[in-house]
C-alpha cells in the first residue's frame, strides 16, 4: 500500500461522507423523501450484512459464516450484550471451519 | 490508514486486493464503491447533525455504518445527535487502537479467517439493525435491501450490491405511499 493510494482513498471516502450532508442540506423536505431517507440506513445495513456473509467473490456462498451470523442474530434478539454477539458469531464460525 | 480513511469495509477491500496481487487502481475503485454507502448514510442522518460548519466537517468523517445505525435508532432528535457523537468518537478511538494492536500482534495471531473474525462484522451489524426492525416501514426497507443484495451479488462488481440495496428504501417508501392513498379513498 503506497501513501498515494491511502491518501486518495481517504480523500474519496471523506468526499462521499461530506457529499451526503451537503446534498441533504439543499434538498427540499417532502413526506415521500422523508420516508425514503428513513428507510435508507436499514436497507443499506441489511445489504451490507448479506454481502459480508454470502459474497464469495462474485458468487453466492453459504458457509460457516452464515451459521455464525444466525447464532449471533438469535443471541442479539434475546438481548445478549453486543460483545457476546460478536464472540458467539466468531466462535461458532471458527469451530465450524475447524471441523 | 485507519485514522484517515476510517471506513472498515473499504480498508479491508483495498488491502485485500493489493496483497492478493491486484491492480492498485482496481483496489481503489472497489474500496471507493464500498465507501459510497457512507454518502447514503450521511444523506439520511444529515438532519440530526449539528448545523455549525466546523462541527459538521468533523461529523462527516464519523459517518459510518455504526453511527448511522445508532443515531437513527433513537426516538428523540436530541438523543440522536448525542448517540452519533458517542458512537462516532468511541469507534474512532477503538478502531485505531485496534489497528495498532493488530499491526503489532498480527504475526502471532495468524489467519483471522480461522478465528471466524469475518463473521463478527455482519453479526455486529445485525445487532445494530435489529432495533430498526420494529418499525414496519424500516423492516420492509431492510428486507428489500437484503433481497436486492442477494440477487445482485453474482452480477454486479464488488461494492455495488450494497449500494443497490439502497433502492430497497425507495421501493418501500413507494409501496407505503400507495397503500396510504388507497386508505384515503
Amino acid at each position: 500500500m503506497s501513501w498515494v493510494m491511502i491518501l486518495s482513498l481517504a480523500g474519496g471516502c471523506y468526499f462521499f461522507k461530506l457529499a451526503g450532508l451537503v446534498v441533504a442540506g439543499k434538498a427540499r423536505p417532502s413526506p415521500l423523501l422523508d420516508r425514503v431517507l428513513s428507510g435508507l440506513t436499514p436497507a443499506v445495513l441489511a445489504g451490507l450484512i448479506v454481502v459480508q456473509t454470502f459474497d464469495g467473490g462474485g458468487t453466492l456462498d453459504v458457509g460457516a459464516g452464515a451459521v455464525g451470523l444466525l447464532i449471533g442474530g438469535v443471541a442479539a434478539r434475546r438481548g445478549a450484550p453486543f460483545v457476546v454477539v460478536l464472540v458467539l458469531a466468531a466462535g461458532v464460525t471458527a469451530v465450524l471451519r475447524l471441523l | 490508514m485507519s485514522l484517515l480513511v476510517f471506513t472498515g469495509a473499504s480498508q479491508f477491500a483495498a488491502v485485500g486486493t493489493v496483497s492478493a496481487g491486484g491492480e492498485p487502481l482496481s483496489a481503489l475503485g472497489t474500496a471507493l464503491l464500498l465507501a459510497a454507502r457512507n454518502g447514503v448514510y450521511s444523506l439520511s442522518i444529515a438532519e440530526i447533525l449539528p448545523t455549525n460548519r466546523l462541527k459538521r466537517l468533523i461529523a462527516a468523517q464519523l459517518v459510518i455504518d455504526e453511527t448511522a445505525a445508532m443515531s437513527e435508532a433513537q426516538p428523540v432528535p436530541e438523543v440522536s445527535q448525542e448517540a452519533f457523537w458517542v458512537t462516532g468518537l468511541s469507534v474512532y478511538i477503538f478502531w485505531n487502537a485496534g489497528t495498532l494492536v493488530g499491526v503489532m500482534a498480527g504475526q502471532v495471531v495468524g489467519d483471522p479467517l480461522s478465528w471466524g473474525l469475518d463473521a463478527a462484522f455482519p453479526a455486529g451489524f445485525l445487532a445494530l439493525l435489529l432495533p430498526h426492525l420494529s418499525d414496519r416501514k424500516k423492516r420492509l426497507a431492510a428486507l428489500l435491501g437484503a433481497a436486492i443484495a442477494v440477487i445482485s451479488i453474482p452480477f454486479l462488481p464488488q461494492g455495488l450490491p450494497v449500494l443497490a440495496a439502497a433502492f430497497g428504501a425507495a421501493i418501500a417508501a413507494a409501496v407505503g405511499s400507495k397503500k396510504r392513498r388507497k386508505h384515503h379513498k
